[in-house]
């Protein structure tokens, strides 16, 4: 068995086994990017050499017998809008063209403590603003099951490179879905914690009261494992939760007897491929048989979700944005007369089409006469979102739902409608507007081979019942064993 | 209902955003955001008179701490990324008119 196909979980047993060295786990996962990343433009950057340097030190480690990090030895990759001291940061946009950040994310240096190798940046929609990596300004991602179609977004090189076991796990982020979407397009497993549970310090800013870090993997188990290492208070980030941790990995087993799961009659109508809607009605049915008591909810202004966050992400956004000016970093048009001309040709030559867009959608939304009727509507519908999740958790401790409307497009088929692009999101945004955990795992396969996706909602800071609930659906089912049939593609 | 976003508006909003857009940009940007404004509008459907905003889902204290002096990034590992710089300065072209 190549070591690349490895969950995170067997990789480390094997590594403290002894069955597997640290240095032979990355040069198969680099033997493997170097023949497949060409066609899946995953990563954007490969740290081949510091990758190689940090598992013969691992290596050291072990044959000494020095005491072992949780993750000791595990390459990941990392969603390019996160900063990695001295490997370039590009967030997928031009604007950011030799942007080399002088120190790590509050992630990084937790992930490093704990022992993982990180091995390359991977591609995104520009600063995260799309559904399919095709907005990324350097090359799209493709979807491991069938190259014609997007791996989802906007963390879609992660869930990719996850997908086509060019790394054991990956960090994406999730500000409308960016995890959870992905995930559900590509056939992996992708956690959104509670915001707030994983600090933001060192993440490039997109939407502040939405953005939120978590991990890609290959099985819950494995998202146990990641959350665990990422999650916690940061004196760094002043909206991380100061709420103790607990032992994921030992909530795995307890199953799901007497849990009560909530099913949301808005989730279920117009709109939806019929092969997803099977597929997740099915999956219902599984729950059911292990234990858990499956209800009826309403969460009556989930119509309203995609609309409300269309104004709040991209007013976030044009706020936040504001900082990329051709003066502190990254790319500058030449030949502006003064610095108002900078700032405009900077700004117009290094965004893409999709982060004007927002840009002007969300000043807009903010303009003076505007402001109420727009920004501050959505704020006020964004507590109606919120109180719906309130009511409906009252009575249940989780909600199922789709990921995702319908399985992964095909590369072009969104591009000409923005409209059509967000609507990809309609299940996965509320849990952003809501603050909630929320985690996309399969549930199945169209008769094309493509992947489904099931996902769970969970109370706020709940990421222990998640992840519960999670693990039992996927232990009975063996949806998550399915490789893509990359595997002849050159290695 | 939703206004048709005119030429004007796009070109005030863009200046707003600091964003020299092409001619070709501000006529496809009046159609798209006007679209999308449109789709946004059925939001109107709701009373929310009585309904506070949320800013943040998560309820949110400030933090403070003692203003203490601590070492900071160094200035030159900060400057590293600057397009164009003088010294310890970044270099821009001129403010004021003259």
């Amino acid at each position: 068995m190549e070591p690349s196909t490895l969950t995170i979980h067997e990789a480390r047993r094997k590594l403290r086994a002894g069955e597997l060295g640290a240095e032979a786990l990355i040069r198969s996962y680099l033997a493997r990017i170097d023949a497949i990343n060409p066609k899946l433009g995953a990563y954007l950057t490969v740290t081949r050499d510091s990758a190689l340097a940090r598992a013969q030190a691992v290596d050291r480690r072990i044959a000494k017998g020095e005491p072992l990090g949780p993750l000791e030895g595990i390459p990941l990759a990392i969603k390019d809008v996160i900063c990695t001291k001295g490997v370039p940061t590009s967030c997928g946009s031009k604007i950011l063209t030799g942007f080399i950040p002088p120190y790590d994310a509050t992630v990084i240096l937790r992930l490093q403590a704990a022992g993982a190798v990180i091995l390359g940046k991977t591609n995104m929609d520009e600063f995260a603003m799309g559904s399919s990596t095709e907005n990324s300004a350097f090359f799209p991602t493709r979807n491991p099951w069938d190259l014609d179609r997007v791996p989802g977004g906007s963390s879609g090189g992660s869930a990719a490179a996850v997908a086509g076991d060019l790394c054991a796990g990956a960090l994406g982020t999730d500000t409308g879905g960016s995890i959870r979407q992905p995930a559900a397009l590509s056939g992996v497993v992708g956690l959104k914690p509670t915001y707030g549970r994983v600090s933001r310090y060192g993440l490039v800013a997109f939407a502040s009261s939405l953005d939120q870090i978590g991990p890609l993997t290959k099985d819950v188990r494995d998202a146990a494992l990641l959350l665990e290492a990422i999650a916690g208070h940061d004196p760094l980030d002043s909206t991380s939760a100061d709420r103790p941790i607990p032992d994921y990995q030992a909530v795995l087993g307890e199953g799901i007897e007497g849990l009560r799961i909530g099913v949301p009659e808005e989730y279920f109508v117009e709109g939806m491929d019929r092969e997803v809607e099977d597929a997740v009605t099915e999956a219902i049915r599984v729950l059911e048989k292990l234990g858990a008591r499956v209800e009826r909810v309403s969460l009556p202004h989930t119509k309203y979700a995609v609309a409300t966050y269309y104004l709040i992400a991209p007013a976030e956004a044009s706020s936040n944005l504001a900082r990329y000016d051709g003066v502190k970093y990254g790319l500058r048009a030449p030949g502006g007369k003064d610095l108002i001309q900078v700032y405009g040709r900077t700004r117009a030559g290094g965004f893409g089409p999709e982060v004007k867009r927002r840009i002007m959608l969300g000043t807009y939304a903010l303009s003076a006469g505007y402001y109420e009727a727009y920004y501050g509507k959505a704020q006020r519908v964004r507590t109606l979102i919120k109180r719906d999740f309130e009511t409906a958790f009252g009575k249940v401790d989780l909600i199922v739902t789709p990921t995702s409307p319908s399985a992964a497009f095909r590369l072009g088929e969104k591009t000409a409608d923005p409209l059509e692009m967000y609507l990809s999101d309609i299940f996965t945004i509320s849990a952003n507007l809501a603050a909630l955990p929320a985690i996309s795992i399969p549930c199945g396969f169209t008769p094309r081979g493509l992947p489904i996706g099931l996902q769970l909602i969970g109370r706020a800071l709940d990421e222990a019942t998640l992840l519960r609930g999670a693990h039992a659906y996927e232990q009975a089912t063996d949806w998550h064993r399915r490789r893509p049939p990359l595997a002849g593609t050159g290695t | 209902m939703s206004p048709r976003i005119s030429r004007e508006e796009v070109e005030h909003v863009a200046r707003l955003a600091r964003l020299a857009l092409s001619e070709e940009e501000k006529a496809g940007m009046g159609e798209e955001l006007s679209s999308i404004l449109a789709y946004i509008d059925q939001l109107r459907e709701l009373d929310t008179s009585d309904v506070e905003p949320t800013s943040h889902a998560i309820p949110m204290v400030n933090v403070m701490r003692e203003d203490e002096v601590r070492p900071s990034y160094p200035v030159d590992a900060m400057l590293q990324n600057a397009p164009e710089r003088e010294g310890d300065l970044v270099r821009v072209p001129k403010i004021i008119e003259e």
